[in-house]
Order: C-alpha cells, then structure tokens, then sequence
C-alpha cells in the first residue's frame, strides 16, 4: 500500500514536469499556429544555462533564477530573429525550419560546453529524504518538483483566465485574425507567448536536470512525450494540457511499476520482464490512438473557428 | 546464371586483394561518436590512434588507414556500416562496437564475407556460444562475467538478498542473468527499464526499497549510470541499501557522478592502475596527448583490439590473404594486454582476471577508480561449452 503512495507520487511528479513542457507546446502551437519541434532545444538550454549559472553563482536558487531569465530571453531572441518568418507559412516549413535549430542547438552546445554533459549538484537541504505520511519517505527534491510545478500551474491559471494577457491569449487561440483586426499587436503577443514557452521549457529542463544529466539531445525524447500531451489533451488548451500531462505521467509510472507484476501471473517470468518494459512505454501511445478515435479534437479542445 | 555472376565477382574480389594488401592495412572502427554517448566512441578512437602511435602507425611494414563509422547506438545503423566497410571499403579487419545489440545485428555481414571482426568491449551471449565465428575475436570479455565477478564478491561480503536492476536490451539481460549465475543469496526482485530513452529510474527504485532487499545491483553503461547514481542518492537509499554495479562508473561517468559515487564498488577486467609497464605507458601517454581526459576500460579494450590486430599482421607480414594463419596467430594472443594475463578460449573470448574497483581521491584531488583486490583468477565465460569451435 505504501509502495503504491509512492508510485502515485512518482507518477504525479512526472507529469507536472511534462505539463511544465506541454504547457508552452499548447501555447505556441495553439495560438501562433506554430510547430515548434525546438521547444526540447529550449528544455535543453534551460538546463545547461543552470548548470552552468548554478557553478558560477554558487547558489541553486540564485543560479536557477538567473537561467530562467536566459531561457525567457533566448525564447524572445529567437521568435525575434528566426520563427517570426515562419507565421502564416505551411506547416511543413515550421518542422523543417525547428528541426533545423534544433541541429543548431545541438552543435553550439557542443561547441560551448563541450560533448561530455553536465552535472548539477543539489544543495544539501534538497537531498535528504522526507517523510510525507508514516512509512513513507520521499526526496525531498521530487516533492519540490511537484509543489513548484503546481504552483505554476495555478499562475498559468489565473494569467490566462483572469488578466488581460490571459483574455487576449484566450482569444488568439480561438480567432487569430479577428484579434488582429481589433487592433490588438499581435507581434507583441506571440513574442510574448513565445518568451512565456520557452521560459516554461527552460523550468522544465531546469528542474529535471540534476535527476537527469545535462547532455545533448536530452530534450529529444521528452518532446516527443509533449506533443503526444496537447494531442490527447487538445492543441492550444492548457486545461488538456494538464489533464493529460498528469495521465501520461501516471500511465507511465504506474505501468512500469505495476505491469511486470501482473504479467508474470499469466507469463512465465523472463517473459514478463522482457515483455513489460516495452508493453508501459507503448500505454501511453495507446492512449492517444483510443483519444483520436474516439475525440480526434483532444479531450478539451480549445474553441476556435 | 546467377552461379556465373558470383563467380564472377568472387574472381574479381580475389584479383582485387593482393592489390589491397600490398599497398596498406585497412581497419573499420565501427562504434558510437554522435549522441550522449559518444564520449564512450570518443575514448575508443582516441586509444585506438594512441595504439596506432604506438606502433609507429604502421603494421607489418605496411601504413594503416583507419576508417571511423558512427553506429549512433542504433543495431539498424551499425549493420549498414559495417556492409559499407565490408562491401565498399574493403576492410581487412573490422574493431569496435560498443553496443552488444549493434554487434549482433552486423555479426552476420562480417562473418559471411570473412572479414574478422574484433569487438572491443560487446559481449553478448551468443557470441561467446552458439554464434562464436573463426572470424570473431574479443578484447573485452562476456558480458555475464563482470556482473559474475560481483556475485562472487557479493558472497564474499556475505550479502543475503538483492534486487536487481539494469535496461531492457541484449547485454542488461546478460548482466543480471551473470550476476545470478554466481550469487548464492535470494534474488528478490528483477526489474528491467527501457532502453535507452527511459532515464527516471523513480518507480524502479521506489520497488526496490519496498522489497526490503538487503542490496540493489544494477547495469548503466555511460551517462545512465550517472542517473541512476543520483537518483539513488537523492532518494535517500543510499545510507539504507548498499549498491553493487558491473559497467556503472567509469572515469567518464565519475566526473558527473563525484561524490554519489564514492563507496559504491564495481568489478573490471581493467583498472587504470594495473601495474605493469605496458599499461602505465598507456595511461601516461593518452593523458599526455589528450589533456583533461583520462581512459577508459573502453579505450583500453579498443587500445588492445589494435595490438591483436597488429599482431596478426606482422605473423603475415602484412599479408591479409592468409586469413588463417592471421587466425592462428590471434588464437595465441601473442601480444601485451593493458590487463596484464590474457589468452584466449576456444570461442575466442578472453580468460582474464577480475578486479575489485572502488573510488578514492587521487594525488591531484580527483576522483578516481583504485583496484583493491582480485575478485577471481583467470575467469572464462560460462558460454563455451555451447560453441562449436573446438
């Protein structure tokens, strides 16, 4: 029972990491109309910025604070200079023109910091182990993930749904032309939704980066995990977005953890164990070929006309 | 009709070879240079061109052109590459492979062109078994042996119970099932992870302190075994359940790794400190031309795939056509091995030593790997048996 509080959180922790991810996607992609296959670049760079200001500053907060602010610049950097082209063009353009900065991405991190990755240590205070309910310990730096996590999300919330950014966000997503026609500056607007996913990306990458390692490449399979989210969850809703963030992270953990088990009722043991691995990683895929048929919208699609 | 035409082209190969072998030696390096693990394919190339410094870039009289193909961790790729290098290219000798299921997948070209292909570090199974080749040499080892290695330390240590961990391909199966071959305690739990895009071993080691296990053994060859390293300490397991690794850290890893990795033991067949004269040079002279970088049981493998090689050309002198007095010569193992003891068994994997690694700071105040004991004497794989060869 214990084990299975654990894996719960295990699972919960992934997904609002993914959201964090998925997040900025929906964002971009729902109201610029922009696939952007650079948002892991960005996952990337937000990690390497902190290892990097992390060893310089010699402080985690302050060195995470300062990568974040790298990221958010980077994001309106490069809407500025590259992806601003890229609007009203085909679809087939935006994914040959980010896959293209992600190769970029990719080599100049090469260049800069080297082909050997980066680590980032946690300070002491993130590593011990806490207890959340008698019996139960869990690190410290998971839970931390979770509860920054929520807390995003809760701001994310209340931008979108109670400021005017959020009003103006919430009509580009379901008319983009007419927002323009009513003299909104739209320029303005997508290089800020733009900053506000990259900045998204960059947390995202950030806070996974001492779990992980920082490397090349990393934000690769992540992003692939992303854009399976804002599909089931919707293009361009955030509240998809979550939901299926938390779904996927929780299919996935709770597959791992749980399907071995269960197969080796009805399998012989070196088969479950061979067979489990790839059957959980292949769940969520599942899941998202069962929400195309069924609402090939996604489960809360944004309105839009 | 289609007899004529391969006879056809086997006339042409044979009139092409001499002509080949006269003028140079050409070796395939087929192994991992882009990607997260590329330091691993960096580090064999660099100890490979280190060997080849060695030997004054020349064997058998005849110069050495080396051709380097990046396998990118995908047995798909491999396998491409190595029918370009045999088909195209030519080689007289293929090295390398890190992967034990890239080896697998581009076993079948080399062999049946009769190309000999020397691994470098994979080891699956099969090969050492029902898949040994007259063809096929190792410099490594098999895989089921360094987690064997561990096994037998582990009862040394008087351990009762473990819980397994290691990734879902070839060479993970083979390491859990070597420790299990040798560990006289309960193995109380086996889980197995995606490989290689699964890098949060969360739900796994939430398991493995559920089972009350008495220890985690667990596979991560290059940047997931950093992951695992922190992912285990971060969980708080670390002062609870002691780790026991085969492939875990290495000095690649350690850097990243550094203090999680600290009393965390691991068996190798090679260790930077090993004292003899041939691998003290290596060690010096690769720090001295690589600066800031420090070797590998990988390039130490890779370092003794061109001695192997460069032994059998000189028996020929340098001519690549005998391809079985170059056998016969290899079979010997007539050259130094970083690792000191080294000879071959029937299936052409090697019978080695054992060593017991931890971490220490060194002089410099690095981190480093330090041999502490010998864990088992000239091991030979449990496999060799199943191979035909004699």
């Amino acid at each position: 029972m214990l084990l299975v509080v654990e894996q719960f959180l295990n699972g919960l922790q992934l997904g609002l990491l993914l959201f964090l991810l998925a997040a900025g996607l929906t964002l971009v992609f729902g109201i610029m109309d922009l696939v952007n296959l650079a948002h892991g670049s960005l996952y990337m760079m937000g990690a390497y910025f902190a290892a990097t200001f992390v060893a310089w500053t010699g402080s985690f907060l302050g060195g995470i604070a300062l990568a974040l602010g790298a990221t958010l610049l980077l994001g309106i950097v490069l809407e500025f200079v590259a992806l601003r082209h890229l609007y009203g063009r085909d679809h087939l353009d935006h994914v040959l023109a980010t896959f293209g900065l992600i190769l970029f991405f990719n080599d100049a991190v090469r260049l800069i910091w080297g082909p050997a990755g980066l680590a980032l240590p946690l300070p002491p205070w993130l590593t011990v182990p806490i207890q959340i309910v008698p019996g139960v310990f869990y690190p410290a730096y998971r839970l931390a993930i979770i509860v920054v996590a929520l807390a995003v999300a809760l701001m994310l919330y209340l931008v979108v749904m109670r400021t005017r950014l959020g009003m103006l966000i919430r009509a580009g997503a379901s008319n983009r032309e007419m927002i323009g026609a009513l003299g909104i500056n739209i320029k303005l607007l997508y290089t800020l939704v733009f900053g506000l996913g990259a900045a998204l990306a960059g947390l995202a990458g950030l806070m996974q980066a001492p779990i992980l390692t920082v490397q090349i490449g990393m934000g690769e399979n992540i992003l692939i995990l992303a854009f399976v989210i804002i599909v089931i969850g919707g293009i361009g809703s955030i509240r998809g977005a979550f939901v299926a963030s938390i779904l996927v992270g929780m299919i996935d953990t709770l597959g791992r953890a749980f399907l071995p088990d269960l197969l080796r009722k009805i399998l012989s043991s070196a088969a479950a164990s061979t067979a489990a691995p790839a059957l959980s990683s292949m769940l969520i895929y599942l899941l998202m070929a069962i929400v195309l048929v069924v609402r090939p919208e996604g489960l809360f699609p944004a309105n839009r006309r | 009709m289609k007899s004529a035409f391969w006879l056809a082209g086997a006339a042409v190969l044979a009139l092409a070879n001499p002509a080949v072998a006269a003028d140079s030696i050409k070796i395939g390096f087929v192994s991992t240079f882009s990607g997260p693990t590329a330091v691993i394919g960096n580090d064999m190339r660099n100890s490979f061109e280190l060997a080849l410094d060695h030997l004054g870039r020349k064997m058998g009289g005849l110069p050495v052109e080396v051709i380097y193909e990046d396998d990118q961790q995908k047995p798909d790729v491999g396998k491409q590459k190595v029918e370009k290098l045999v088909q195209s290219d030519k080689v007289d000798f293929i090295a390398g492979f890190i992967w034990s299921n890239v080896l697998l997948a581009s076993l079948k070209t080399a062999v049946d062109s009769k190309t000999f292909l020397i691994s470098a570090n994979a080891g699956p199974s099969q090969l050492a078994g029902d898949l040994c080749s007259p063809y096929v040499f190792s410099t490594s080892w098999q895989n089921d042996q360094t987690p064997a290695a561990m096994g037998l330390y582990m009862n040394q240590k008087g351990v009762k119970s473990v819980f397994l961990i290691g990734p879902n391909y070839a060479a993970g199966k083979d390491m859990l099932a070597g420790v299990k071959s040798t560990f006289k305690g309960e193995v109380v739990g086996e889980e197995y992870t995606v490989w290689p895009s699964q890098l949060d071993f969360s739900a796994e080691l939430s398991k493995a302190k559920a089972s009350k296990a008495e220890s985690i053994f667990v596979f991560y060859p290059g940047a997931a075994g950093v992951q695992f390293l922190n992912q285990y300490a971060q969980a708080g397991i670390k002062q609870q359940i002691p780790l026991y690794t085969a492939f875990t850290i290495d000095e690649l890893s350690l850097p990243l790794q550094k203090d999680n990795a600290i009393g965390v033991p691991g068996a190798q067949e090679w260790v930077n400190d090993l004292p003899n004269e041939e691998n003290k040079r290596y060690v010096a002279d690769y720090r001295k031309k690589y600066t800031g970088l420090r070797p590998t049981y990988y390039g130490a493998q890779a370092y003794d795939a061109a001695q192997l090689i460069n032994s059998a050309v000189v028996a020929v002198k340098g001519d690549t056509s005998k391809k079985d007095e170059m056998k016969a010569e290899m079979e010997k193992a007539n050259f130094k091995s970083l690792r000191g003891p080294f000879k071959y068994g029937n299936n052409h994997l090697p019978i080695q030593n054992f060593y017991l690694q931890d971490v220490v700071k060194d002089a410099d105040g690095a981190l480093a790997l330090k041999t502490v004991a010998t864990i088992v004497k000239d091991d030979q794989d449990r496999f060799h048996d199943k191979c035909p060869m004699k």
